[in-house]
């Protein structure tokens, strides 16, 4: 059985162009304002969904993600209310993946097998977990794979062809490419540096690969598309939420527009891409 | 249910995920008949760099290959004699070590009970113990090729200590210090400023080590092909809680020796305070497996334990995994970790080395903790007993001396390590006694 993760990928090959990841941070900035930004991420041009598990410390997350993690938390966010989102959002799409990403802790103090049983039962269909290299895939890795989720990893511009085969070998759903040696949100990558990671990775694996950290503007989604099957985007999005925050740092009707507005702009040009990445 | 992974049948992948959980299984029962059946405590960690369950590589992928190089190179260094040469040869001339191993006669009088000497690692150059292990890593960085150096400091201690080597040797230093510890330990920095290091007040979080420690950890991700990370403490992913302690124990062999020559036999007990543990894990390694020795560790109380005011990981906290490894930590119901709190900013952090937390669990270090007020009276009384001014840290080791020391019969000799001098904590200890003393 494929899953959600696996179909889309497939359609949008079919269709001959990339996808648009978003992440945003479940609960930021609070939980109704985030949930209705994540049911209105499909039709604003999101093809894949990541939502951010907030974490005190998020150690690889520039300053929007750790802003955008602490609001959530502050306005009581919490795993079980991140499932409870993700039900929802599941009652009226079946069809976009959603992939919970975050740090280990959460999830370890939740109890793994009780994770992996919840998420699966609320429609997670993929996780990404910044803290877990293959060297710990007894944690959850090979427990989330025997649940049925696709475990995503990152490949860095520090993993060599000699690791790569060591960290692709139980990736599943696609291969989540870090276009910079740094943190979330940071300088825009070389557009021709990634190409060829791009390239290198898909010399070791069937898998996509979907590129981020610095994606910010359409400009450089429509770029990076041109060589990778995914753009993702997360801290401009988290900023924008922030940006549209009222003085009281609470949501006000500016949120959920400024978010989808740029997800629009976004997939404008992941899809604008199409036309480059088709010909020879 | 599999999705295809790579091609390959799902199947294949499926069995070996079996097999492979079986093994953990396997290695889990395994970890718990090794408590009961311990030939060693000195043999961790394994080659994942595990503690029991405590320990591992919980770092981001980028980090990742980097630190199987730090693994590797640290390896062949250790195996190496010329840098063990090399590493005597600063201990002796640069750091002063030996350090002292002092009777503290008037603190023994006071107390009536047990032989109190103090190991003086407060005067090692730099003024505290950190400097051992500094010293280590930066001569692996030189090995290593690495030209620019980062650190995390908490009191200061250990930012001091690496400003100090990075301006012997010539290397770029940059530290990060929670703006709360920048404002409490001002002495600190401009000693740091004054040795060519960039000090990067830290405002997120807490302000304070932890977050130091997360703003490091993101300049290494950034900075990972220039950068080495000279981590202060026991903690981090493997192979630093190993490593550090590997450099630290210097401390307890030189214990050893000293008390061989002194009393003509090794200690009764052993007693030191515990933020992330680099000076304790530094006394008590060599003795581990000397049972009959009793261990004990001091975690800050801050408050006291019942106010959630505090910094003892292991009284007031439960394993989870941050900053690279699984350990104690304090945290709330979610996962989400705490705040610390203590008067010193060296142990003012949620957790605790993983080394540390498998003793506790196989019940070899006993864990204590002292508050603020405590360690406070500790620093007082020392200093005017013996002519010595403790840092805050083993104020809180001094503290529960006092209380253990005048239980033991005469001829039980207790070492503390006295693991730094108390001048960075003048100006504080002074603000807080505002009021209190004549």
């Amino acid at each position: 059985m494929t899953t959600r993760i696996d179909a889309r990928f497939a359609a949008l090959k079919k269709e001959g162009r990339a996808a648009l990841v978003t992440f945003t941070v479940a609960g930021d900035p609070d939980y109704a304002t985030a949930l209705a930004i994540l049911k209105a991420l499909p039709k604003a041009g999101a093809d894949v969904i990541e939502l951010g598990m907030p974490f005190t410390d998020p150690m690889a997350d520039g300053p929007a993600i750790q802003a955008a993690g602490l609001r959530a938390l502050k306005a009581g966010q919490n795993m079980h209310k991140t499932f409870t989102a993700v039900h929802e959002f599941r009652g009226g799409d079946d069809a976009t993946p959603i992939v919970l990403m975050g740090y280990y802790n959460p999830i370890y103090i939740y109890g793994v097998d009780k994770f992996l049983a919840d998420a699966k039962a609320a429609g997670v269909d993929g996780l990404i977990v910044v803290d877990l290299p293959p060297e710990e895939d007894l944690e959850l890795c090979l427990p989330a794979i025997k649940a049925g989720l696709n475990f995503i990893r990152l490949a860095t511009p520090t993993t060599n062809d000699k690791r790569l085969p060591t960290v692709l070998k139980n990736t599943s759903g696609f291969v989540y490419y870090v276009s910079i040696t740094g943190i979330t949100g940071a300088a825009a990558p070389d557009t021709g540096k990634v190409a060829e990671a791009v390239a290198r990775i898909k010399r070791h694996t069937k898998l996509p690969v979907c590129v981020g950290f610095g994606v910010r503007t359409a400009g450089h989604a429509r770029a990076i598309a041109q060589s990778a099957d995914g753009v993702v985007v997360g801290s401009a999005l988290v900023e924008a939420v922030r940006q549209s925050l009222g003085a009281d740092a609470k949501a006000t009707s500016a949120t959920m527009p400024a978010v989808t507005d740029l997800v629009r702009k976004l997939a404008a040009g992941v899809r604008g891409a199409q036309r480059v990445f088709m010909q020879p | 249910m599999q999705s295809q992974i790579d091609g390959s049948v799902s199947l294949t992948l499926l069995s070996g995920v079996k097999r492979e959980l079986r093994l953990r299984r396997g290695r889990e029962k395994e970890s718990r008949m090794t408590v009961q059946q311990l030939n060693s405590f000195r043999t961790g960690p394994d080659e994942h760099g595990h503690f029991g369950i405590y320990g591992g590589r919980f770092v981001a992928e980028t980090l990742m290959p980097l630190i199987l190089e730090l693994e590797s190179a640290y390896a062949q260094a250790k195996a190496d004699p010329a840098f063990t040469k090399e590493m005597d040869g600063y201990l002796t001339h640069y750091v002063g070590r030996p350090s002292p191993l002092y009777f503290a006669e008037r603190l023994t009088a006071h107390c009536g009970g047990a032989k109190i000497y103090l190991k003086r690692e407060e005067l090692n150059h730099t003024g505290a113990h950190k400097v051992n292990n500094v010293l280590g890593q930066i001569l692996l960085a030189q090995r290593m090729g690495k030209k620019r150096i980062i650190a995390e400091t908490g009191a200061g201690m250990h930012g001091v200590a690496t400003a100090t080597l990075c301006a012997r040797f010539g290397l770029e230093c940059i530290v990060y210090m929670g703006s709360v510890d920048v404002e409490r330990q001002k002495a600190n920095v401009f000693r740091m400023n004054m040795l060519g290091a960039k000090v990067v007040p830290v405002e997120s979080g807490s302000k304070t080590l932890k977050d130091a420690m997360n703003e490091a950890l993101r300049d290494w991700v950034t900075n990972v092909e220039s950068t080495f990370y000279c981590i202060g403490t026991i903690a981090g992913p493997h192979p630093y809680p190993m490593m550090v302690r590997d450099f630290q124990s210097i401390i307890g062999r030189e214990t050893r020796e000293q008390l061989q020559a002194a009393e003509g036999r090794l200690p009764d007990s052993l007693i030191a305070c515990i933020g992330g543990g680099s000076n304790a894990m530094g006394l008590f390694h060599p003795f581990l497996d000397e049972r009959g020795i009793e261990i004990y560790g001091v975690e800050a109380a801050g408050h006291g334990l019942d106010t959630g005011m505090h910094a003892a990981s292991i009284a007031g906290g439960r394993p989870g995994v941050l900053h690279g490894n699984r350990t104690y930590l304090l945290m709330n119901e979610d996962g989400q970790i705490n705040e610390a709190h203590s008067i010193s900013a060296g142990l003012d952090y949620p957790g605790i080395g993983p080394e540390h937390a498998w003793l506790n669990d196989v019940g070899r270090i006993t864990f204590l903790s002292a508050t603020d007020d405590e360690a406070l009276n500790a620093f007082q009384l020392l200093s005017k007993l013996e002519g010595i001014i403790p840092a805050l840290e083993p104020a809180h080791a001094i503290a529960k001396v006092l209380e253990l020391a005048p239980g033991k019969p005469k001829d039980h000799l207790m070492v503390v390590n006295l693991s730094g001098r108390g001048d960075k904590d003048l100006d504080s200890v002074a603000r807080h006694l505002e009021g209190r003393v004549r």
